[in-house]
């Protein structure tokens, strides 16, 4: 059997690359990319954990990380039409310029 | 080493590897095939962590249908060069810190999780829940996981289909040309 606290490294280190992603880069769909990564990087951990535990604690787990991914595809398609709508309105992907709230 | 050991250590730095090129690629499209390829062998891990059903929806639904759609907005966007992918503004270099400090803490966690289950069980115990083979056959299937959705999570579940039908409602009034 796998270790849980080697899945649960994975998933850290994977939550951090998806974060710093998110934080860094300047082009608005790579952002989105780092979104979908931290949301498996929590889908990782509640399946190592379902593994762990076994049972119907497990089966739970499962059920979790299909509500997770569920909500990560409405989530892709509403950002995704933002992102054109952003598109049509800027012409950019930018998002350092997209600061129409900042002031 | 077993081959579940082995073929976890390949697919996690595939995984990584993966990762990193989503976040350090230049072009966007080079990003999504990257991610195509996290996506899948995460897929893998998933497997060999008995999650079947959850595995082959990864494959389905991230691989498949979000990662079309991501193509599809890359396609219809012209791709004009953006210079380089990151831009360092103080704000920024203090998201990267808080990103490590985020990974430091999340590494000490798991750390000290693992010594406290060392420390609970008594010595020479697996430090697992070990299933029955019987058992085992029977997680993580789509019979199983079908089973707990429509008893115990249905309300969540129908809640979903809700959002999921907002979630196409907002994404076509967003996306039009006039508002």
């Amino acid at each position: 059997m796998i270790p849980t606290t080697a899945c649960l490294f994975l998933s850290a280190m994977l939550f951090f690359l998806g974060m710093l992603g998110f934080l860094l880069r300047k082009n608005a769909l790579v952002v989105f990319m780092s979104v979908e990564l931290m949301l498996n990087a929590a889908n990782l951990a509640f399946i190592a954990f379902a593994r762990m535990h076994g049972g119907v604690i497990g089966t739970t787990g499962h059920v979790s990380a299909f509500f997770v991914i569920a909500v990560a595809a409405a989530e892709a398609g509403v950002g995704l039409a933002i992102i054109i709508a952003l598109f049509r309105t800027r012409r950019t992907l930018d998002v350092d310029e997209v600061r129409a709230l900042k002031h | 080493m077993s081959v579940e050991i082995i073929l976890f250590f390949v697919f996690s730095v595939c995984t990584l590897a993966g990762a990193s090129l989503v976040i350090f690629s230049k072009s966007p499209i080079a990003s999504a095939m990257s991610l195509v390829a996290t996506f899948f062998f995460l897929a893998g891990i998933y497997v060999l962590l008995f999650a079947h059903a959850i595995a082959a929806l990864q494959i389905i639904v991230y691989a498949g249908a979000v990662m079309v759609l991501f193509v599809l907005v890359i396609m219809l966007l012209p791709l004009k060069d953006l210079g380089p992918a990151f831009r360092f503004t103080p704000a920024r270099w203090i998201g990267a810190f808080s990103a490590a400090t985020i990974l430091s803490g999340l590494l000490y966690a798991a750390m000290q999780w693992d010594e406290y289950l060392k420390n609970k069980l008594p010595l020479g115990t697996e430090a697992t829940n070990a299933m029955s083979p019987e058992t085992l056959s029977r997680f993580g299937t789509l019979e199983e996981i079908g089973l707990a959705i429509y008893t115990r999570w249905l309300f969540p579940f129908e809640a979903l289909s809700l959002l999921l039908l907002a979630a196409i409602l907002g994404a076509v009034v967003i996306a039009k040309a006039r508002i």
